[in-house]
């Protein structure tokens, strides 16, 4: 495969969209935020977004929202990454490597059913009096 | 400590970003023998005196996490330059912007592995304060040189917001495609005698 341009990009998104439009949405209104401060980063949370890409994109979804923020106050469990599926509680998810990645997307997103060995509960002290208490 | 000279990366151009910057230019330029980078932003900038404090691992502006004493990201990054007679430098104004420029001696034993680029620049380009990301990279050895150019916008000019996985596992067969280009002209790396 050689470099692709800017209009090659343009039409394999056109091709994808058209085959998106076949199926049924899974995974629409989910979303994943991977921490990605500096003690994310030192643990391994691109890899872990890496490996969330590679995952949705193996079991063919599409539609999950996949964002980063910035350190969420659990630097000793990093990676770590949050997790918001309509009907189901929002999680924070620790110590997160590929096999973990691959549970959470099976279990989580697909299966809605939550990956409870590596729950680490709510964002630390210091950032829930930031937005209220959450 | 990070491990890859792509998490040091990762690491301060989220820092411009951060910064509240319109536009952040990151350049890299690869050599035989150096990796050369630069991070441009047109962010809020420091005075003299925060411009010397950022480079305190026990200093940190306190505005994300209040009571952290720590702000270990830019401190990390000048002792990996050091320890590979890299170089590092600093130059804000405040109000107008932050440059930073920094260098890997990639013969050197110390230097830490390159890492994966395009999963590297996805993270940056998806990021969601970053409104304009260009990326200049350039690979020049004796086998040859190559480089290539990108633009946030433009990219999501083509394909929509970068932040659902259809369209960031798109953008990567984008970049791991322009990444593949430069390896013709790739070398191993010998660490030398010194």
């Amino acid at each position: 495969m050689g470099r692709m341009t800017l209009e090659e990009l343009r039409k394999l998104r056109d091709e994808k969209q058209n085959a998106l439009q076949k199926r049924d949405i899974e995974g629409k209104d989910c979303r994943v935020v991977v921490g990605m401060g500096t003690c994310g980063i030192a643990a391994g949370a691109k890899v872990v977004l890496d490996t969330f890409l590679q995952i949705l994109d193996e079991n063919k979804i599409e539609n999950v929202s996949v964002t980063q923020t910035g350190c969420m106050g659990l630097c000793y469990v990093e990676p770590t990454i949050e997790v918001f599926v309509p009907g189901m509680p929002n999680v924070i998810y620790g110590k997160v490597d590929a096999a973990t990645v691959k549970k959470i997307v099976e279990q989580h997103i697909i299966g809605k059913s939550l990956v409870t060995d590596h729950m680490f509960d709510r964002p630390a002290a210091d950032i829930i009096s930031k937005d209220g208490g959450r | 400590m990070h491990v890859f000279i792509c998490d040091f990366l990762l690491d301060i151009v989220q820092n411009s970003f951060e910064a509240e910057s319109r536009r952040v230019e990151l350049s890299l330029e690869e050599t035989d023998t150096r990796l050369v980078c630069q991070v441009r932003d047109n962010g809020k900038g420091m005075d003299e005196a925060v411009k010397n404090r950022v480079l305190d691992p026990f200093y940190t502006d306190g505005i994300k996490h209040v009571k952290r004493k720590v702000g270990l990201g830019l401190p990390f990054l000048i002792q990996a330059c050091e320890a590979c007679n890299g170089d590092f430098s600093l130059e804000s104004e405040l109000g107008v912007g932050t440059t930073i420029s920094f260098s890997f001696n990639l013969n050197h034993m110390d230097t830490p592995p390159f890492g994966d680029l395009p999963s590297t620049i996805l993270v940056l380009m998806s990021h969601p304060l970053a409104e304009e990301l260009l990326v200049k990279r350039s690979l020049a050895t004796c086998k040859g040189s190559g480089e290539y150019e990108l633009s946030k916008t433009e990219l999501e000019d083509v394909l929509g917001p970068l932040n659902t996985s259809g369209t960031l596992n798109l953008l990567k067969e984008f970049l791991v495609s322009q990444e593949e280009d430069l390896k013709q002209f790739y070398i191993e790396h010998t660490l030398s005698k010194a």
